[in-house]
């Protein structure tokens, strides 16, 4: 009974390895092919700027994508939360980045919840790293985390003026510790409380929590900091912000979201396929059950997930404010439906899947963007969602499995 | 003493009888008592401090939108177990069905209850049209694609010729209905849209009633509980399923024309994915699969919504200065509604997954489940509450 039971299920989203010359072939092929599409319309100049504008936007929505596809292959559970994630990661960066930070209007006391979830990730980290969990490491990682936050506000701090690249660089590193540790925390912390006590549960009862999670997200957010456009700074522009390639204004800003993102992608592959424990999540994602009689520790696998799905959604949240300059309460809803809807399209479970299904929408809202029909361009991606969906109900990459009994 | 002591079990059996025997009759008469007890109960204290009585059956016939939507809802996801993630998308098409028909902007004036006829006929089109090439996904992939079509609805409402859809302001100058008996429609009176909604309501959960308990309801369960088992049975699933879809539409499509009229404005903004998600929040609450639940779970949580978050505002005010109970005045209790709605789901799942007021049925499934924590002990059998003896034998 059990066992044909498990059998159905068995077949479950395989977080698998990349395939990596092949995919770096073909992704070159795809590029090549939207850059002679757009220079159909379009000067080649401008066609290699969109190009690259699409590459950013693809790269962001893949970060997200590849959170939502790594905890649908592991517990098969839609993260609703995900992408409410992604904006607070947002706003974390926004805080870090406006440097001198204004403790009274700018942090405000929810900030200090965040601030402390940044220095448990750090404390928790530094207790696992010196392999012990003794609470003085917990203790030490919150001085880390207060320091972290003095040494912005007094050594990196200013306005969004000239800034020395040194600083520059020291300013954006900081950015992304602090909101890639922070969401990385928040993300396992809406596990342990939200999703862990209901792993036996009807599956709508974790995406019920999920949808109320994203609520006390958006809501402590707006409380937070309003319900408008926060602008973020733009460091970048400071020297030099774009150089010259074929003929096209390419911003720095482009290129940096472009390699951070491919560094961050490249690393969680290797992370998934030659680690230990990026071993127990793919078994995990296999077989739960056996997963465990083989020694893996159930908990501890999930928890990496959603730590290192936080940590890329913290990234992207960074890219955010960096590429649009502006960051907003109910951001997370859109991206988050976006990145979700890439994963599908590529094949949820599948992390290259979740890459090319990020890139796709990337390129599909970029055309729309390019053709000037943008206020289309949100409704042309479900679209596309809907028809693949249609043609093939388990996506691009992914592989047709049985209902789960 | 005795005398009176034993007729009270035997009057409260004849109404029990009478409930069973008369079902549609007794919902009837159930739904009258509550139409006729609320403006009472809105005249009691505390409640008549909070508003007047004309604010307060103007919040009521409101909140019969949203308990209208539950129950729709509830069909789709409580019986037949479709997760419907973009269910406000049915709304809108009804309440613009009804601004096409009856408005200024259109220049047609077609009488009310055709036009509720017509528009629930017309959302269960697309309910059809939507559910017939996605209902054989799998149940997530069902949710994402359910939530895109709820996006693409508004925006295609937005950006579409002005001239056609009215863009973003949308429509204005739609007619308010025009019925004999319930007296005149005016937007300083509220009790014709009240005694409306209260008809809708009542026709509507007899309905939901009879069809909860008849071949087409009992098949929505078996789809739920397990597909495979019920497509072995004879089932047609394709066809059973697409019927929850457009059942659930058409009932969308009621609560659309009556906003519609009620506000004689329809625009995108009224249909955003908020809307679905709080229906969803709304059965969910209430009790899942169970009529009365989910209608009393979406009135509770509209008005706690738009009249005590208000109220908690004006109860602090006074002791601002007070020490402790200061702190509470300082908050905007309206600005948290979404925080309390994510706590109170959270909440709910964690403690109570089976919502406030439980179908039966529902209530032993989950409590099955959870006393079965070894997940080999999880069969269907066990759910249903077989005895030890017959789960023990089949290994």
């Amino acid at each position: 009974m059990t066992t044909t039971a498990a059998r159905l299920g068995g077949g479950t989203p395989v977080i698998r390895r990349m395939p990596g010359v092949r995919l770096v072939v073909f992704s070159l092929i795809g590029i090549a092919l939207y850059f002679l599409l757009l220079s159909q319309f379009m000067s080649q100049a401008t066609a290699a700027q969109q190009v690259a504008n699409a590459l950013t936007l693809g790269a962001i929505y893949a970060l997200i994508a590849l959170g939502y596809t790594m905890v649908y292959g592991i517990i098969e559970l839609i993260n609703f939360a995900h992408g409410d994630v992604f904006m607070v990661g947002a706003f974390m960066s926004m805080v870090a980045l406006s440097g001198g930070l204004d403790w009274t209007t700018q942090f405000g006391p929810l900030g200090f919840v965040l601030l402390a979830l940044l220095a448990i990730g750090i404390g928790l980290a530094l207790s696992r790293g010196l392999g012990t969990k003794r609470p003085v490491y917990i203790l030490l990682g919150v001085l880390l985390g207060a320091a972290t936050v003095i040494a912005l506000e007094f050594g990196l701090g200013g306005t969004s003026a000239v800034l020395e690249p040194t600083r520059l660089i020291g300013m954006l590193g900081i950015a992304f510790v602090v909101s890639m540790v922070t969401m990385g925390t928040l993300n396992v912390t809406i596990e342990r409380f939200a999703y862990r006590p209901l792993r036996h549960a009807p599956r709508l009862a974790p995406l019920i929590t999920a949808i109320g999670v994203s609520f006390i997200l958006q809501n402590v957010v707006q409380i937070w900091q309003g319900t408008g456009d926060r602008g973020s700074p733009q460091v970048y522009q400071t020297r030099g912000s774009s150089f010259e390639l074929m003929g096209a204004q390419i911003g720095y800003v482009n290129l940096l979201i472009i390699v951070v993102s491919l560094v961050l992608m490249i690393g969680l592959q290797l992370f998934v396929s030659r680690t230990r424990l990026g071993r127990a999540m793919r078994s995990t994602a296999q077989d739960q059950q056996a997963a465990q009689l083989m020694g893996v520790d159930l908990n501890q696998t999930i928890a990496i997930t959603f730590l290192l799905g936080g940590a890329l959604a913290g990234a992207a949240g960074v890219f955010q404010g960096l590429y649009f300059g502006f960051v907003r309460f109910d951001l997370g809803f859109n991206a988050g439906l976006k990145a979700f809807t890439a994963a599908v399209l590529g094949g949820i479970g599948n992390l290259t899947g979740a890459l090319l299904g990020g890139f796709l929408i990337g390129f599909v809202e970029n055309f729309a963007a390019a053709m000037g029909q943008q206020r289309w361009s949100h409704a042309i991606v479900f679209v596309v969602l809907i028809v693949v969906l249609v043609f093939r109900p388990a996506g691009i990459l992914g592989q047709q499995i049985g209902e789960r009994a | 003493m005795t005398a009176r002591r034993l007729r009270r079990p035997a009057s409260l059996g004849g109404v029990r009888s009478f409930a069973e025997s008369h079902r549609s009759w007794s919902i009837l008469i159930g739904m009258a008592i509550v139409t006729a007890l609320l403006p009472v109960l809105a005249l009691v204290p505390p409640f008549n401090g909070f508003q007047p009585l004309n604010v307060w059956v103007d919040g009521f016939a409101t909140a019969g939108v949203f308990v209208l939507l539950a129950l729709g809802l509830n069909i789709v996801v409580g019986l037949a177990g479709l997760l419907d993630l973009g269910y406000a998308a049915f709304f809108a098409i009804g309440a613009y069905s009804y601004a096409y028909g009856a408005s200024a902007f259109a220049g047609q004036h077609a009488p009310f209850l055709v036009m509720l006829l017509l528009a629930a006929v017309i959302a269960a089109t697309f309910g059809v049209l939507l559910g017939a090439p996605t209902l054989r996904l799998r149940g997530d992939y069902l949710a994402i694609v359910t939530l895109g079509f709820g996006e693409i609805v508004p925006i295609v409402f937005i950006n579409a010729d002005r001239d056609l859809t009215g863009g973003i302001d949308g429509i204005s100058g739609v007619y308010k209905p025009d019925l004999p008996f319930v007296g005149e429609f005016d937007l300083l009176n509220p009790w014709p849209f009240y005694i409306l909604m209260a008809g809708i309501l009542t026709v509507t959960i007899i309905l939901a009633y009879r069809l909860e308990n008849s071949r087409v309801g009992r098949a929505w369960m078996a789809i739920r509980e397990d597909e495979l088992a019920a497509a072995a049975s004879g089932l047609n699933t394709v066809t059973t399923k697409l019927l929850a879809f457009a059942l659930g539409a058409s009932t969308a499509g009621f609560a659309g024309v009556f906003n519609a009229s009620k506000l004689t404005f329809v625009s995108p903004d009224q249909f955003l994915f908020t809307v679905s998600f709080t229906v969803l929040a709304m059965i969910v609450l209430g009790g899942m699969g169970n009529i009365w639940g989910v209608a009393a779970g979406a009135f509770i949580i509209y008005t706690i919504q738009v009249v005590i978050l208000k109220q908690l505002n004006a109860f602090f005010q006074p002791y601002a200065d007070v020490p402790v109970i200061g702190f509470f005045a300082q908050i905007n209790y309206v600005e948290y509604q979404y925080l309390l709605y994510g706590l109170a789901l959270v909440l709910m799942m964690l403690l109570r997954p089976e919502g406030l007021f439980p179908s039966q049925r529902r209530r032993r499934e989950l409590h099955a489940a959870e006393a079965a924590d070894d997940p080999d002990a999880i069969t269907p059998a066990a759910g249903l509450g077989a005895s030890p003896e017959t789960g023990g034998t089949e290994r």
